[in-house]
């Protein structure tokens, strides 16, 4: 018997819930078909987050792709059925190649497996970076060093804690629902170890009476906890934590089940979220928002 | 003896691809790291103290966790009672797009180095105010004593002593014939 697991129409880093929800009572080996034949829209985080999904599957799943052109053909631009091919049985046409034009992907969905692939990613978004960061979110020069190195250390949590590789997607887009502002989002997302087993590697690693999938995350992501004894580890989700509160943007990481996250005052996410369906590895989303003078008086509109 | 490593050159070599300018990640940062030891022990067959500028004008950018491979732990290692060598350093061509994440680890491991900037040289990261201090004094009087480092801050030659031994165990001061030298400054005499 074939699970069907329905895509919601927006799928971002909060619907992609709604997928884990689905699958949580299944097996891993069980079979499953991924039906996002009604999705109109995904965010880096979502369709990430899908690729990510396939490789927690014991069994190929299935996808059933999106029916209306312009999302399959956005989603074929992001490169995310170059990689689904890989990773699902595909069902229903979509776009084989991807549109070369003007387009809100700064980097489309890429593979990180090592260090050498991060110089790539670096080197070829910083260009675009500049043009959007300056140019459509009106915000200073060093904020475009600052999401670079961002970008960096968040591909290089996937290399250093994960244990197998993961994928990396940055895009701009104009964030109408929620926002009401343009907004440029990196989504890291992989099937690894994730943050508690990463720490619990740590050597004389000692377990705090309440040691779970939060309190690894807390370790983590707030305190710059390493799985290494080093002293300068542990600086790099510190350095984007620091950077998404510099220009006002929001830093989430989800693992095992739990998420945490950098709240800006224009969003009412919760800073810490327990409970949530298992799911492997880590998946992290950086936004930066459009430069605003009112921001921190705006509501969410979620 | 002044030696000159651009660090550029030294990632382009690292990583084996002329496109690369940026600094990025920790494995990077340590094969950069490795192969400045490896020129700065060539340098040390020379003999004697070595001063090396470490030049990062051709380095787009820098993360945080190549800074404290390429930075933090150099100047650990060579600060260090066990270090391969009498190498100091003086950073040259670092601008605000190298900054941050240098500060930052800086300040994680209480470090300091000597940076080359249009207006002379200066001491930046984590330094007492007496350090701080005694280390511009020497670097305006050139090669000095204690006591004339003590003189011009009004303060005890003791005081200033401990200073600028602190200054000597971090690499910010060299000692001479029994004078200090500020990292930087223009007279190295007596090597």
């Amino acid at each position: 018997m074939t699970n069907v697991i329905a895509v919601p129409p927006s799928l971002d880093d909060y619907s992609f819930e709604q997928v884990l929800e689905q699958l949580a009572p299944l097996p891993a080996d069980a079979k499953i078909l991924i039906d996002a034949r009604h999705a109109r829209w995904a965010s880096p985080y979502g369709l990430t987050a899908l690729l990510t999904l396939a490789q927690t599957r014991a069994e190929r799943p299935a996808l059933a792709v999106p029916e209306l052109d312009e999302t399959a053909s956005y989603w074929a631009r992001a490169a995310f059925f170059q990689h689904a091919e890989a990773l699902y049985d595909l069902h229903g046409a979509y776009p084989k190649r991807r549109d070369t034009g003007e387009s809100n992907v700064l980097l489309e969905i890429t593979p990180i497996a090592k260090s050498d692939d991060i110089h790539t990613i670096v080197g070829q978004v910083q260009e675009r970076l500049k043009r959007i960061i300056q140019g459509e979110l009106k915000l200073e020069t060093k904020a475009v060093l600052g999401f670079t190195m961002t970008l960096s250390e968040v591909c290089q949590n996937i290399i250093e804690h994960a244990g197998q590789g993961g994928w990396v997607a940055v895009q701009s887009y104009r964030w109408t629902k929620r926002l009401g502002r343009r907004v440029v989002v990196i989504a890291v997302c992989d099937a690894g170890l994730g943050f508690r087993r990463s720490l619990e590697s740590a050597p004389g690693h000692l377990p705090s009476a309440r040691w779970d999938d939060a309190a690894a995350l807390e370790e983590a992501v707030i305190r710059g906890v390493s799985r290494f004894r080093d002293r300068g580890r542990g600086q790099g989700l510190a350095g984007a934590r620091n950077y998404v509160g510099r220009w006002q943007g929001k830093l989430s990481v989800r693992s095992g089940t739990a998420r945490i996250a950098i709240v800006p005052p224009w969003d009412d996410d919760v800073p810490l979220a327990e409970g949530l369906p298992q799911f492997p590895g880590a998946q992290v989303q950086v936004i930066i928002p459009e430069h605003a003078p009112a921001a921190a008086s705006q509501g969410s509109g979620r | 003896m002044m030696n000159h490593i651009d660090v550029s050159s030294v990632l382009r070599q690292t990583v084996a691809c002329d496109l690369y300018s940026n600094l990025v990640t920790r494995s990077t940062g340590a094969a950069v790291r490795g192969q400045i030891e490896r020129l700065l022990g060539d340098f040390g067959d020379a003999g004697g103290r070595a001063l090396t500028v470490i030049d990062f004008s051709h380095v787009a950018m820098i993360d945080f966790s190549c800074a404290d491979e390429v930075v933090a732990k150099l100047l650990m290692r060579y600060a260090d009672a066990d270090a391969p060598g009498d190498a100091y350093f003086l950073f040259r061509g670092v601008n605000d797009d190298h900054w941050d994440a240098i500060s930052a680890v800086l300040d994680r491991h209480g470090l300091a180095l000597a940076l080359e900037a249009d207006d002379g040289v200066r001491v930046v990261g984590v330094l007492s105010d007496d350090e701080r201090r005694a280390w511009r004094a020497a670097y305006d009087l050139g090669r000095v004593g204690a006591a004339d480092v003590a003189s011009e801050l009004g303060a005890d030659t003791a005081d200033a002593e401990r200073a600028l031994d602190s200054l000597c165990r971090r690499r910010l001061v060299m000692r001479v014939d029994g004078d200090y030298v500020a990292v930087g400054g223009g007279f190295i005499g007596g090597q």
